[in-house]
Formats: C-alpha cells, structure tokens, sequence
C-alpha cells in the first residue's frame, strides 16, 4: 500500500466559552477529541455524524482555517501543524477545500474567472494570457463553458456554483480536496449532477477526497471508507461496504437505521433512538453515546471505550462488540 | 387515455375533506410576475396522509400557505381557483371566520421550530393561546391541556416544562412543542411543512414516527410536503409530485414507486444516492434546472430537461390525465421510456 496522502493522529480541538465582561474561559467545547485516520491516495474517506459531532471542525482543522490544540496532521509526510506562515504556504496549495454554501463561499463581486484564477495568481508564475487559458480548461473540466468566466456570481444557479467552487478546489491540482457537506444545499437532480462530477474529476486526476456528510445515501454513493463520528470522537470506521452491510457500532446502526429509504415496500421497523445529541459543553461520562444506546451496561456509564481493530481494517470503539 | 374532470377525481367512497381546484397563485416582485403555482388541483381524504414532494421552486410550500391563507399580502396573491375545507370555500371567507379554522380545524408546522416559537413567550402560554381562543377554555384549563399535549408528544417532564421558554429546548424538541401547538386544539387536518428537514436524521425518524402514531389516535388527515422522496415512502399512503407550479404526477404510494409515469418524477427516483444500492454507480443526472417562473412556460414545464421529449410537449402543455386507475400524469408521453 502506498504512503497515506493524510495522517491524522489524535486530534484534538477545544474551543474555549467565555463568559461575562472580564471574558473569563469558564468551559471548554471538546468538538474534537482525539481523533485519528489516514485517507490513501486516490481514495475518498467519508466522515459521518450529525450536528455538533466535529466533522466539520475536522475539515477546518486540516485545512488550518482552525489551529488544533493537540494532535498532528500529516500531509504527505509532513506535520502541517507545527508549520509556520511561511512553510505553509507551500503546503496549502496541496490541499484544497470545497464549501457547503455554494452563495456564501464566493465572492459575489468577483467574476467567475477571478475566483478561479486566484489560487493560480497566488502559485503559478503565469502570464494573463496562460492564465485564461488554465481557468478555461479547469471550467470546461467542471462542466461549465469558458465564456462563463465573465459572469458573476449571482448570474449562476446552486448547482453551477457548486461547480465554481470545485474549479477553484482544483485549479491548483491538489493531492486533496476537503469537501464539507458539498452537496447538502442542492436539491437531488442537481445534487447528482455534483456527485458524477466528483467521481470523475477523482478518476481522472487521481485526487483523495475528505468528504464531510450527514447524508448517508450520499456517502454510501461516494466514499470508500467511513467514519463515524458522535460528539467528537470517531465510533466506528472501515470500508464502506462493510460498515453499511454490516454496521457494528450501536450508534452507526441507528444512524443507518434512521435514514428514509425510499422504497415503500422497504418500510420496516426502525430501530430509533431516544433522545437529542447531548450538549458537546458538557458530553456524558463514559462513552458519550450511552444515554441513547439501547444495549448499555453499567461499564458504558464509566469507562470510554477505545477505538479498537475489530475486524481487518474495521475499528470500533464499544465494550460489546467482539473481536 | 380519459381526461379526469376535477370531480371524478374524488369518486372515492369518502367525501374528501379539502378540495383544491386550478388553484393559482403568483408573486409580483419588481421582476415581474412569478407564477408560483399554476393551476393546481387534489383532494385529501379524511384521516388521509397525503405527501406533496417537489424541489425547491415547484409550489409545494406556497400551495400550503394558499390553502390557509397565509401568504405575504404584499407580495403573493391567490388570483384563481378554489380551495374548499368541509364542503366550505376557504378563499372567499372573511378574515375572522378564517381565524376560526386556522389553528383549530386545520392546524400548520412548519420547517423552522426555532423562528415559529415565539422566543419571550413560556411554551405552555404558546399552546395555551390556541386552547382559550377557538375553545373558550380558561387559562388553568388550557395550561392543563398544553401539559397533557406536552405529554402526548413525550417531552419528559411535561407539567415542568410548560413554564420553560423555547431556547431551553433543543431542536427536536421544539418540533416536538410545534406539534403539541398544531394538535392541541383535535385539527381534521394538520399541514406539516418539511416538518424534518432541519432536524438530525435520527431525531427526524423519531419525530415522523410521533406524527404518525398521534394521527392514527386522532384520525385527523396529514398533508406532508417534503423534498425527501424517502420521507415520502416511509409516510404517505398518496403522493402528489410537483414540477414548475404544476401537479405532473399523482398516484398511490406504492403504485407511484412502482410505475412511476411522468419522466421527471422518474429521473427524481433515479438521482437518488440510496443505502443499499452497493457499488458506486453513476447516478442519474437530469440535466439543465428548473425554469424561471416568471418567464410564461410554452408547453410542457419539464420538456427542456426531459429525455423523451417531443415537439408536442414544447408547443402544448399536457393535462392531467389517468394513465391508470388513480394514477394520475401530466405528459405526453407518460409510460414511454427513453
């Protein structure tokens, strides 16, 4: 197996709550806590959870639009967290990120072909005129016509501003794209037309994607392997196949469990979970999911499990599953 | 191939409960006129659950704030049609009458529990209001009913938590108080406006299963719009697909899933990433987004985007008509295949 494009070890993200006029920390929010993985070139890993489990702030952090409070990001072998401004500059281009909000993402007094020439602006010494040339290519290669590069952002629909994002993502050919719920604003006929996209572009450039859902359908569609996340740990993780066929985690299975098939002949009975999400503030002792788990015991209460290899390749963090 | 008139539509056994007929409502914004819903007619039965599925744009929301009269007078205007609730003409109703079936005989929820709670009033004073205004109840006997609602819908703690505000709940529970408010006062029909979309996909399976379960004890019909075709199968026993301001489709749950007749509730069917499906196939793209609806559809709404489309459907918009029996499409070509 070749060397992981990614190495995340432990990490670990506490955001400080501040309270009263001195702003006083009176509380931390554990949104990540000790969280590792590694993504393979080529390969798209799915991070899975619902609100409040980290996911997203997984995605900030190996982006460093959030510095980490421990832990290390490997990328490429180098350990991106102890980089200084300068080093990382070099580093950034290798790793690129697409947004959720397809309006809030770009800028809406730029032209289309701005905001995809500027990460070429800030890397590649370029004339104006190779410049154009590298924006039309990257648009035609999202499925967009290269007299678009005039037009501004509003002039576009959800689903072809979601393809500007992407053409920006890729502009600089990173190792990685960091996707954060890329498709979660679109509605299905045009959410389909993102997801191809992504596969094909991954086919093509050989690209690894870090893809943040909570959309089990879209995940199941697009990764290669999941992970699982719940109040900012990582449950479960493994191959795609195995974890949707056969999920391990008490928590994964009423995840999958949850999500509406749609087929009316499917209707079955649903294993539902109790209860919210409890507060990331103030997450429960133990394992944090054992206040909706149905099959807790007292050690749950207690003791937090480790993240264990269960199976080959195939890691989950709960006292009753077997090896 | 029959053409339905409106009545035959309802030759079922049970007189439906409300009727919609060629409704039409258009906004008229600086840009022109939108024409948001454009000629739409269905019936809901008694202690029915009927889904309206569509995507952003297509009229399925404005169609429920049609129905009550809800719409921003401002800016949207119901300029044709007929909405009918007992028998009873809803669109030519006075004001105050109106205010006697909202929130009483046909009650509403909405997508965002947060921002239709008021935030200074407790929860309780929220379920309240409804009970002392259309039943006359004083406020002890309305505040026990907001509490015996609160208990109905599993909120633990009931009798404590009717003094509680909205921000002391979290999401779903909140959706939990919106359905206590929509059915404390026994509506025969409760319209539940994505009821789970802002919701966590386990929390929402636990909220359509409340849904369904008080509907059953109450009887009252559910009319449930929702972009979510998996919401759709799991829920509604007849589905209403909508496109551009128009029904294109119309059929059992089962026999919709099974046959699907219109070409786009087809390519809806088959862009769906779905668990279960295995291997990472290409997904089926439609092509093209929905029309501006503000610019007047010649012909068919969905001919630009349709595989099969002809130069029929661009010049002559296709009637709803029954392909099958109860099943319903708008296409020239319903059926065929690409």
């Amino acid at each position: 197996m070749s060397a992981p494009v990614l190495e995340v070890t432990d990490l670990v993200k506490h955001f400080p709550v501040q309270r009263g006029l001195l702003r006083r920390t009176v509380a931390h929010v554990k949104a990540v806590d000790g969280v590792s993985f590694t993504v393979a070139p080529g390969e798209t890993l799915c991070l899975v959870g619902e609100s409040g489990c980290g996911k997203s702030t997984v995605a900030r952090l190996i982006t460093r639009l959030v510095e980490p409070t421990g832990g290390s990001i490997r990328l490429g072998g180098t350990d991106i967290t102890k980089l200084d401004d300068a080093a990382m500059v070099a580093h950034r281009r290798r790793v690129q990120m697409v947004f959720q909000d397809p309006y809030a993402s770009l800028n809406p007094k730029l032209r289309a072909g701005d905001i995809v020439a500027e990460p070429l602006e800030n890397y590649e010494a370029m004339g104006r005129a190779e410049r154009e040339e590298a924006v039309a290519a990257v648009l035609k290669k999202v499925g967009l016509r290269a007299e678009m590069m005039r037009r501004f952002p509003f002039e576009f629909s959800g689903g072809q501003r979601q393809r500007l994002g992407i053409a920006r993502a890729l502009a600089l050919r990173p190792d990685l794209i960091v996707a954060d719920e890329p498709v979660s604003a679109l509605d299905v006929s045009v959410q389909a037309q993102v997801l191809n996209l992504l596969v094909d572009l991954q086919e093509e450039f050989g690209l690894s994607y870090l893809f943040v859902s909570h959309d089990l359908g879209v995940v199941e569609h697009i990764g290669h392997r999941i992970a699982v996340m719940y109040l900012g740990r990582i449950v479960e993780i493994g191959s795609k196949d195995d974890i949707v066929s056969e999920p391990l985690h008490p928590y994964t299975k009423a995840l999958i469990s949850a999500a509406p098939i749609p087929d009316p002949r499917a209707r079955r009975e649903k294993l539902v979970i109790e209860g919210d999400v409890p507060s990331p503030l103030d997450p429960p002792p133990g394992c944090h999911f054992h206040t909706r788990c149905p099959f807790a015991v007292a050690r749950c209460r207690s003791e937090a499990p480790a993240l264990r290899e269960v199976r080959p390749g195939w890691n989950v963090a709960c006292h009753l599953v077997e090896t | 191939m029959n053409l339905v008139e409106p009545e035959m539509q309802v030759a079922t056994a049970v007189k439906p409960i409300l009727e919609v007929e060629d409704l039409r409502t258009h906004f008229f914004t600086r840009d022109g006129v939108t024409r948001a819903v454009d000629g739409v007619s269905f019936t809901v039965a008694p202690g029915e659950t009927l889904g309206i599925v569509g995507e952003s744009g297509c009229g399925k929301s404005v169609t429920a704030l049609s129905i009550l009269r809800l719409l921003p007078a401002r800016l949207g205007r119901i300029v044709g049609g007929s909405v009918r609730f007992e028998g009873q003409e809803l669109l030519s109703l006075p004001e105050g009458r109106m205010r006697d079936i909202r929130g009483n005989r046909v009650a509403m929820i909405f997508q965002e529990p947060m921002t239709s709670l008021n935030p200074v009033l407790t929860i309780g004073d929220q379920i309240a209001e409804a009970v002392m205004i259309h039943q006359g109840a004083s406020r002890s006997d309305a505040l026990r009913r907001a509490a015996e609602m609160l208990r109905l819908v599993r909120i633990p703690d009931a009798e404590k938590r009717v003094g509680d505000y909205p921000h002391q709940f979290s999401g779903g529970m909140r959706q939990r108080v919106m359905i206590a408010m929509a059915l404390s006062c026994s509506p025969r029909l409760l319209i539940a406006d994505e009821p789970t979309t802002a919701l966590d996909v386990t929390v929402q399976a636990q909220i359509l299963k409340l849904m369904l379960e008080l509907k059953q004890a109450t009887g009252s019909a559910v009319m449930l719009i929702t972009h979510d075709l998996g919401v759709i199968a799991e829920t509604c026993q007849r589905v209403i697909v909508m496109y551009a301001g128009r029904v294109v489709e119309q059929a059992e749950v089962l026999e919709l899933f099974d046959a699907p007749l219109h070409p786009y509730t087809r390519g809806l069917m088959a862009s769906i990433p779905r668990i279960g499906l295995g291997r990472r196939k290409r997904l089926a793209e439609i092509p093209g987004i929905v029309p501006d609806l503000r610019k007047p559809i010649v012909g068919c709404a969905f001919a630009p985007r349709c595989p099969i489309a002809s130069a029929r459907c661009r010049a002559e918009p296709p009637p709803l008509a029954e392909h099958r029996p109860g099943h319903l499409a708008a296409c020239w070509h319903a059926g065929e295949m690409p």
